[in-house]
């Protein structure tokens, strides 16, 4: 492990001033969870790591009108027992309880969680320089692909393992960017890009931006969720598959809902034509199962993952009936 | 790189030195002479601190400490090399097995995975902490009574979980249990009698 330099800012000014002048690889680690593995495994040699949780006033969990805002240094652990988020949003609550383990919700914070980096093995190793290292070819197409990608692959077929992520998106929020040249913000289902944009990297943040917050638009009437996580072990483990679901209910009869999914491609991956599926009927286990099957459709798998297929089918059609029985 | 980095750097290789020579006498001087050279950084924003090493102050199984780090150096490495604390394990080192586990703030976390310098002044227990002179926490006894422990290189990590479970849930169910030290493995899959364990501390610290 190389050494690097530790970076305690007072403040997020003190971070975008460091960084619009810093010339060398930084990185702003949230509960280092993520960061600290890929130093150790030398996928990654910083020369500064910034602490974004000695800021303060970077970690809370705050409801007004429009809803809710969660600083980005919230623990995890905060966000899974905050009991106004269980109450209102369901699966984004639901989501939160199931990251890794307690000793990691503990550690690693919300804005940590959307910015994490793949966990695919070729992408992991420090000796094997694939597309996303700069590389010229995605090792997984034709190696060892279990757990990777059966939507949007191609340059790259990691899947992305946050469970934060497809819960945020389905609720339509938002991600507050600070950076030197002020603050900006992106709905959260453009924070990530596929690797046709920049195989490099899973969002478009610059090496210059901070993830400052998160808002959540508050519920409306009738609004439901859940989200469903598939995993190999019982428990700590990365999503085989996850569905994030929000259903807009008027009656029985399904009025509005979004479908985002982990662990099936390279970005948090929405279902629109499942969305379309369902929108206007009333909540069954057919019709959740026939939307979950023309999802997909869309599906490419490789040749170790086409198991993947059929429990995303599984999980999409479970996830929208949990949210649905509310 | 600009000119106030730079600056800034030659403080921090000071402050290194010093405080290698120094010890915890050391580290009272580094804050001084920090506080001295750079009044203006208190008024306005100012460029932040980067450090290579640091001396942290500690607070381990109620006895304060100073100690010094690297910035690369971990929770557990301060523990386990520099307190000779070496009830928490170094076993995976990548935060996945729970061997290192003890408690910041109260909390569960992975000591091999935490950099020291993130958490000057915080507050750890380790499972050197627990026992009240010869009498043993009541998880520590539960573990005995129940054999939660089969080869015991898990078990500090996993009697840590369990205190932080049962401080936050004092009466978890079954699954609560379970889902409560899922953070940690057991190699000789003892896992029936760890849950075993965990359920009679629950009890008797129910009791009191």
């Amino acid at each position: 492990m190389k050494a690097f330099q530790f970076g305690s800012p007072k403040s997020l000014e003190q971070v975008t001033a460091y960084l619009a002048g810093a010339d060398g690889d930084v990185r702003l680690m949230g509960g280092g969870t993520d960061l600290l593995g890929e130093i150790k495994e030398g996928t990654i040699q910083p020369d500064v790591v910034v602490d974004l949780k000695a800021v303060p006033g970077l970690a809370f969990i705050r409801r007004d009108a429009d809803g809710l805002a969660i600083g980005a240094c919230t623990a995890v652990a905060d966000l899974a027992a905050d009991p106004d988020v269980a109450r209102d949003y369901r699966g984004l609550h639901e989501a939160a309880a199931v990251v890794a383990s307690p000793q990691l919700r503990n550690m690693g914070t919300v804005g940590g969680n959307l910015c994490q980096r793949p966990r695919c093995w070729y992408f992991r190793d420090a000796a094997t320089v694939c597309n996303k290292k700069g590389g010229s070819q995605c090792f997984a197409e034709q190696g060892r692909n279990k757990y990777h990608a059966v939507f949007g692959g191609g340059l790259c077929w990691s899947v992305y393992p946050s469970d934060l992520a497809p819960a945020l998106i389905a609720l339509e929020s938002k991600v507050v960017v600070a950076s030197p040249q002020g603050e900006r913000t992106i709905p959260l289902a453009e924070f990530y890009a596929p690797p046709i944009v920049n195989v490099r990297k899973e969002n478009i943040l610059s090496r210059q931006d901070v993830v400052k917050e998160i808002r959540v638009p508050a519920p409306k009437k009738g609004d439901r969720g859940a989200y469903v996580k598939f995993m190999e072990r019982g428990a700590w483990d990365f999503a085989v598959v996850s569905a994030a679901v929000k259903l807009t209910l008027a009656g029985n009869s399904i009025s509005d809902v979004r479908i985002v999914c982990g662990g099936v491609a390279p970005v948090p991956w929405r279902l629109k034509a499942a969305e379309d599926a369902l929108r206007g009927r009333t909540v069954s286990e057919s019709a959740a199962a026939q939307a979950a099957a023309r999802a997909a459709g869309d599906a490419r798998p490789l040749a170790e993952n086409g198991y993947k297929v059929d429990i995303f089918k599984a999980v999409v059609a479970r996830a929208v009936l949990a949210a649905a029985k509310g | 790189m600009d000119t106030p980095r730079k600056k800034k750097k030659a403080v921090s290789r000071r402050a290194f030195l010093q405080t290698m020579g120094g010890g915890a006498v050391g580290a009272g001087v580094v804050s001084r002479v920090l506080g001295k050279e750079m009044p203006a950084l208190q008024a306005g924003p100012g460029p932040m601190d980067v450090v290579s090493s640091k001396t942290i102050s500690l607070t381990v199984n109620g006895r304060k400490v100073k100690v010094a780090a690297e910035a690369g150096e971990t929770l557990l490495q301060v523990l386990r090399e520099k307190l000779q604390l070496t009830g928490a394990k170094r076993v995976c080192n990548r935060g996945e097995c729970g061997g290192c586990t003890v408690l910041v703030g109260g909390k569960p976390v992975y000591a091999c995975h935490t950099l020291a310098l993130q958490i000057d002044g915080a507050e750890i227990l380790t499972v050197e902490g627990l026992a009240e002179g010869d009498k043993l926490h009541p998880v520590q006894q539960a573990f005995i009574d129940k054999d939660g422990y089969q080869c015991g290189f898990c078990t500090p990590g996993f009697i840590m979980a369990s205190v932080g479970l049962l401080k936050k849930n004092p009466q978890p169910t079954f699954d609560e249990i379970r889902a409560g030290v899922s953070g940690n493995l057991c190699r000789c899959g003892n896992y029936q009698k760890i849950y075993a364990a965990v359920g009679a501390a629950a009890e008797t610290m129910r009791r009191g």
